[in-house]
């Protein structure tokens, strides 16, 4: 991470403000009532028996250069949950050579659709087992993708099922050509290929959806601290409805349904697709700014809390940041442990279960002498464990060998009493503080020239870790 | 029988409740199943409280049960409610809404440790206050939602001061809810022989919105030998002692004829009837009520 000098940009961009709204007050002007907007058809039906106003082409395949399986679309006139006929689809097996999964498109035929009456994309489904599709959805059109909505992981089984995505603001679709998504691998089916069949598949006003409940984050409160002119795109950003069968419902929901706001424009601002910018260091002493976000008028869940800073940063792990070269989060460990990435949204972190020790390694060594802190976020899952941070340095020579009269040093420090159980702590620990001796033998207060190896040591127990950077201040 | 109007009218607010009335008038005439039938207006207001009044609750019509039914003999309300009642603000208060113009009593369901309970809740009664025989009794209530929760409107018989004891004193369930069937109500009697999972009742669906986030108005139209059941201006259900017989429950066990009736509000979490609240039930959740009213028949 490179340090920018201060990029005042708000100096430009407030007078810049007030012009526009000079000038949009001097042109406004109502519509006079000769005015006809154009509307576009309000068909509600994708497919029946038949393909619904679809392009000639029906099914949009993914690409198949990235794997995907065209062969297995088709329609089935021996399946139908009402009427004489349905979708087929055949997943393919990974190692299928015309394609390792299946999924593509269904696009409007014409200029697309009006779904503002309607506030759910509903289909029926069934498969040859029970078994887990991927991806459904809509809004993608393979065109601009603006309102594209996803439910993930469906499990469908051996009966016809109805199955609801809910359109987290309807009034956003006045032209809408993603009419269907899906995609579908055998993840659920140890690699062997199933088949499963879709029907009346249609935009619907169910009335029974409630409950609106949109998210930054999955709802987490984040924070972060960035230098000025960082990117940070906003992730995890979910909706939630209550089902008439009392049943959430979640979808994965595309940024441009939001409207996101920021509290401090003198440090971060935000774009219509979720990026925030840090653009200064603000004012009067206040370098923190939360942007928070509405759907449809309700008020989004979770938010990203931005710390304008001027720091160096050596990443380690992060998705700000991104992840140092090589990056090994299990280069050694105990045997028994368990160690995955997860997802929060887009946010990956890790899950380290049954912790004795794990060393994460990189390509090379680092330089972090001239660093000050090193930053992680620790959740503490197990209660009353303990929880240890080393760092190895390898020497000179830059070859992990030891401590006994070679050039390698280590040290550790103990954060056990800062974890608050189930929650993310931000935990920042001045590199000095490395002064415990180490399980492998050193003696602590490494040497930072050529660090090799970040470690965490624990009793057993249970953590989620995420953003491990080590930075100074400038 | 003791009459309270604490309500500020305005000329509009006079007109809506007049024309309330007036719409109620016409629909039960237009429901009239046969021309002989003899139809029963219940116009007459006899109790109202339109919540108006932010803070406590108005101690002239309501009051509180606190516990969980110990103090009472049937701990857990007999149902196995898992709720601590309180009568504490933070579990029912009346708020007001200024851009609105209106109030609200607003019973909060919490998820917090009280008294060696998981959950606390209120449960308000108008018992030795305000109690009538027959009469239009209706509220207008949006629901809390989610697993677990069970919210009421509900009638118990007045018990003598003890002497009489339920289900003989007999229970209108003008309506109950479980949080996990947003688009469900429940509208129900129970008497001697006909109690608990035993009662006489009728569900009603909304099929395309639900309970929890609007208002309806919940009612019931009660004179001797019926008892008919309403969700806004629907009628969807009439009990008389003939629904009885249908259950092989003599007609001499309507116990609905002889004895006034007072109100109770109440959001239970969990018991028998909905089972307990899972991880995915948000709290806190609330029940608000515009108004409760109460008609006598002209």
């Amino acid at each position: 991470m490179i340090m920018k000098k201060i990029n005042i940009k708000y100096h430009i961009i407030l007078p810049l403000l007030g012009l526009i709204g000079i000038v949009m007050i001097s042109c406004e002007r109502g519509f006079s009532d000769d005015v006809d907007l154009a509307t576009f058809p309000n068909t509600p039906e994708v497919f029946t028996d038949v393909p619904v106003g679809l392009t000639d082409e029906f099914f949009i395949s993914f690409d198949p250069n990235g794997g995907a399986n065209t062969n297995g679309f088709g329609t089935d006139n021996n399946e139908a949950y009402e009427g004489s006929s349905s979708i087929r689809i055949d997943v393919p097996a990974p190692n299928d050579p015309d394609g390792g999964f299946i999924g593509g498109i269904f696009r409007d035929r014409g200029e697309g659709r009006d779904l503002t009456a309607y506030d759910a994309l509903t289909f029926w489904a069934k498969a040859s087992t029970t078994a887990t599709v991927g991806l459904f959805g809509f809004g993608t059109d393979f065109i601009d993708n603006k309102y594209a909505v996803g439910l993930e992981n469906t499990q469908l089984s051996t009966d016809w099922k109805k199955y609801v995505i809910p359109i987290p603001d309807p009034s956003k679709l006045v032209q809408e050509k993603g009419m269907f998504i899906f995609s579908a691998g055998t993840q659920s089916t140890n690699g062997f290929g199933f088949t499963f069949w879709l029907d009346e598949i249609r935009f619907e006003r169910l009335g029974t959806l409630g409950q609106p409940r949109p998210a930054l984050y999955g709802g987490q409160d984040q924070s972060i601290q960035a230098n000025v002119d960082t990117d940070i795109p906003i992730s995890g950003l979910t909706y939630t409805a209550n089902q008439a069968n009392g049943q959430d419902v979640t979808v994965t929901v595309a940024p441009l349904y939001f409207d996101f706001e920021t509290s401090n424009p003198f440090v971060a601002s935000v774009n219509d697709l979720g990026v925030v910018t840090v653009d200064g260091p603000g004012v009067d002493g206040d370098n923190m700014a939360t942007i928070t976000a509405t759907l449809g008028g309700f008020n989004a869940l979770g938010s990203l809390t931005v710390e304008s800073t001027n720091i160096s940063v050596t990443p380690i792990y992060s998705n700000v940041f991104g992840n140092i070269g090589g990056l090994n989060i299990g280069a050694f460990n105990n045997q028994d442990i368990t160690i995955q990435t997860q997802l929060n949204g887009s946010d990956e972190f890790i899950a380290y279960g049954n912790l004795g020790f794990v060393g994460m390694s990189w390509d090379g060594t680092i330089d972090v002498s001239d660093m000050t802190h090193v930053h992680i976020d620790v959740q503490l899952q197990s209660p009353g464990s303990t929880l240890t941070a080393e760092l190895i340095d390898f020497g000179p020579d830059g070859i992990d060998n030891g401590f006994g009269g070679s050039d390698g040093t280590a040290g550790g420090f103990n954060v056990t009493s800062q974890l608050v159980q189930d929650n993310w702590v931000g935990i920042d620990i001045p590199l000095t503080n490395f002064t415990l001796p180490t399980g492998g033998g050193g003696a602590g207060s490494p040497n930072l020239d050529n660090l090799g190896y970040f470690v965490l040591v624990s009793n057993n127990g249970a953590f989620l870790i995420d953003n491990i950077y080590f930075y100074s201040e400038n | 029988m003791n009459f309270k109007n604490k309500m500020r009218l305005n000329t509009l607010q006079f007109l809506f409740a007049f024309l309330g009335v007036f719409t109620m008038a016409t629909v039960i005439i237009s429901c009239n199943p046969d021309e002989t039938q003899t139809v029963t207006n219940f116009n007459n207001l006899s109790m109202r409280d339109e919540f108006n009044e932010p803070g406590a609750l108005d101690e002239t019509i309501w009051s509180f049960e606190v516990g969980n039914g110990e103090a009472q003999g049937i701990p857990g309300w007999g149902n196995n409610e898992l709720q601590y009642y309180t009568d504490r603000s933070e579990n029912a208060t009346v708020i007001y809404n200024e851009d609105e113009q209106n109030g609200y009593l607003k019973i909060t369901a919490l998820q917090e440790d009280f008294e060696g309970f998981g959950y606390t809740s209120a449960r308000i009664l108008t018992k030795g206050k305000f109690q009538q025989k027959y009469g239009r009794f209706e509220a207008r209530i949006k629901l809390p939602w989610g697993q677990g929760l069970w919210p009421a409107f509900w009638l118990l018989g007045d018990d003598n001061d003890g002497a009489d004891i339920w289900p003989q004193i007999g229970e209108i369930d003008i309506m109950e809810n479980r949080g996990q069937e947003p688009t469900l109500i429940t509208g129900s009697i129970h008497g001697p022989e006909y109690s608990g999972g035993n009662s006489i009742s009728k569900d009603y669906e909304l099929t395309n919105s639900r309970f929890d986030d609007e208002f309806h108005v919940f009612g019931i139209e009660w004179g001797p030998n019926y008892i008919n059941y309403y969700v806004d201006d629907v009628l969807y259900n009439q009990i008389t002692p003939d629904n009885l017989e249908d259950e092989d429950v003599d007609r001499s066990n309507w116990v609905f004829n002889d004895r006034e009736f007072y109100i109770i509000l109440n959001v239970a979490v969990g018991g028998n009837y909905v089972g307990a609240p899972n991880a995915q039930t948000v709290f806190p959740q609330e029940m608000l009520v515009d108004y409760v009213r109460v008609y006598t028949a002209d």
